[in-house]
């Protein structure tokens, strides 16, 4: 198949048209204005719906009414943005509806910036808004990915009925790379699951009800167990990682999206000067892998987390850490990127 | 006045519960409208025959249980958003119909955004809103539509405008922009007033069966427990103080869909 040259955030857009995706309800932050020009442009010609909204809080209410209404339907934006959606994705989650969220990073808190960053790790694998919830997180690492990974988290929205995110940065949105993406599928030929509890109008049936509302008494904690028994499902049938080099390794890179590009280039680097380092790259957020981090780290007794933040997934990986290994911290936050270079040196400083 | 549906079955039966009303009892307090309200909307689905391709949404208050009483298809919406919601299923569903259920609090004040914008944009749905000049099930604190001088749980001196602002009319407001289709503005308060706000009810979801545009009712209610009245106190203050600064009428009406 042919590659193309192609924008991450274009391979996202073009990705939620080839997954059947036909609504897409937005507003405009920069660094991902690609997707909402995009599907702008493109959706007319499909049949799709696209809507600038007057804000992200009115987005992601909108997805919420097309998620209940039985479609497949995302939104996407950046940290500022995220933060207003986050009560609309507590109510997806809390309503249990399928929805995808692009979220592209850049540095904050407040309005911070519009270079790349890690630092909304934390803010998406622990749900984001009010109450006992998590979100589906993966995090591409390439444009290939990008275009993969959200026909990925569309699948799984609606195998769990729970909102998806797919974690990205300003790097990856704004960075060009040969993809293979196949002709754009006719909308008949794409299989969607059926959703009987959709409300399309009681026509032949009893009415449909979604809510998040449970005031009985039990009612609640009763519905938090079930979630909990759904996000233990996602962690046995979907996590997600890639391992490189890991079976003669003395130290293990663990390190996610853009950030495990870099890294991956400093092990290489490494390696050429007989340093034996491997790399765990988490591809889910959430569920997180912990079984394999555990295990690694059970053979591997030193890791090192390299991390465009403070140290976020830092924490993941610790909690899940076998005893015995060591674990050390390479930071870059505020749009500080690790160059090749930097993680040699990291690297040679604790091997 | 529309017509009365007479049952087959029982030809001397002139009226009684809309067919698409659960046969539940309302837990509304005594002397609050929100009954009368939930009835007229099950009347106006039964008269246009539309319970099978109605969904109904739901905002946050004591509006809120919509689906324990009618009888479609309901989504509950976060609170203020539910125009928002409204137009992504609208988006989804064009030839169903779809209409919102809101109070004060949750249209004008925290969903101001959504409602203006979901009404400029010609969103082709019905909105019910109840004005009660209070928020209902939160106990009593104040809202956007609170009078000057009305003593709430939050403005416990009066509402003053230097400081909390003048009571919002959201008809005369929303009857400026071009997306709309029908605004008007009735009250439960005297059996004309229910009929004329029947009427109101019926042609909002005629205007959207019509495909004209967003079609928008505000009805002035009552809300006796939180007002601290008896439930005849409370419908004289409708008439007293409410439809003075609330004048009752349509505030646009559009004959032609010529948004298009």
């Amino acid at each position: 198949m042919a590659l193309t040259l192609t924008k991450g955030n274009e391979a996202i857009a073009e990705g939620a048209i080839h997954a059947g995706c036909r609504f897409y309800f937005g507003y405009p932050i920069t660094p991902q204005n690609d997707i909402p020009e995009y599907l702008a442009r493109e959706m007319p010609k499909i049949g799709g719906t696209f809507i600038q909204a007057e804000s992200e809080i009115a987005s992601i209410n909108m997805v919420l009414g097309a998620a209940a209404a039985g479609a497949r339907v995302m939104t996407s934006s950046s940290g500022p943005g995220v933060s207003l959606m986050q009560e609309g994705i507590s109510y997806l989650a809390g309503s249990e509806l399928p929805a995808l969220v692009v979220y592209i990073s850049r540095i904050g808190p407040g309005l911070g910036g519009i270079a790349p960053t890690q630092g909304d790790y934390k803010q998406v694998t622990s749900g984001g808004g009010h109450g006992d919830y998590y979100t589906i997180v993966l995090a591409p690492a390439s444009v290939q990915e990008m275009f993969s990974l959200t026909i990925k988290a569309f699948e799984l929205a609606d195998k769990y009925r729970n909102p998806a995110v797919l974690l990205c940065d300003a790097i990856l949105g704004q960075m060009k790379e040969p993809v293979e993406i196949g002709p754009r599928p006719d909308f008949k030929d794409i299989s969607l699951p059926d959703k009987p509890w959709a409300l399309n109008g009681n026509a032949g049936r009893k009415s449909n009800l979604i809510k998040s509302l449970y005031l009985g008494d039990g009612e609640m904690e009763v519905q938090n167990w079930m979630l909990f028994d759904k996000y233990n499902k996602m962690k046995q049938e979907d996590t997600y990682f890639e391992t490189t080099d890991v079976d003669d390794a003395e130290l293990l890179v663990v390190a996610f999206g853009s950030c495990s590009r870099m890294a991956q280039t400093g092990i290489d680097m490494a390696r050429e000067q007989g340093m034996k380092v491997g790399m765990l790259r988490p591809i889910s957020l959430f569920p997180f892998p912990e079984k394999a981090v555990a295990e690694l780290s059970a053979r591997i007794p030193k890791v090192l987390v390299v991390e465009m933040n403070t140290g976020q997934m830092y924490k993941d990986v610790k909690v899940n850490l076998d005893r015995a290994a060591d674990i050390h911290l390479y930071a870059r936050p505020g749009g500080g990127l690790p160059t090749p270079d930097d993680v040699l040196e990291e690297i040679k400083k604790i091997y | 006045m529309s017509e009365i549906i007479t049952p087959a079955t029982d030809p001397k039966k002139i009226m009684g519960r809309p067919k698409c009303l659960n046969d539940v009892t309302f837990h509304f307090c005594p002397g609050c409208n929100h009954g009368n309200v939930h009835k007229m909307i099950g009347e106006a689905i039964d008269e246009y025959g539309i319970q099978d391709r109605t969904i109904g949404v739901a905002g946050v208050g004591c509006g809120v249980f919509l689906y324990n009483y009618v009888d479609v298809d309901v989504l509950e919406a976060p609170h203020g958003r539910a125009c928002a919601e409204a137009t992504g299923i609208n988006r989804v569903h064009p030839d169903k119909i779809i209409f919102t259920y809101q109070g004060d609090g949750d249209l004008a004040a925290i969903g101001l955004a959504e409602t203006v914008h979901t009404a400029n944009r010609g969103e082709n749905i019905t909105v019910i809103f109840v004005n009660n000049t209070v928020y209902g099930m939160t106990g009593g604190q104040m809202a956007p539509t609170t009078l000057l001088g009305q003593k709430s749980t939050t403005s416990p001196y009066g509402r003053e405008f230097m400081g909390d602002g003048y009571p919002i009319k959201m008809c005369e407001m929303l009857a400026t922009l071009e997306g709309t289709a029908f605004v008007a503005r009735v009250a439960c308060d005297t059996p004309k007033n229910l009929m004329t706000a029947k009427k109101a009810i019926k042609k909002a979801f005629k205007m959207q069966i019509d495909q004209m545009g967003f079609s928008f009712v505000e009805i002035l209610s009552t809300c006796p427990t939180n007002w601290g009245m008896t439930p005849q106190q409370a419908y004289k203050r409708v008439a007293a103080e409410m439809i003075p600064y609330f004048p009752l009428g349509i505030f646009k009406e559009r004959t032609t869909a010529d948004y298009m």
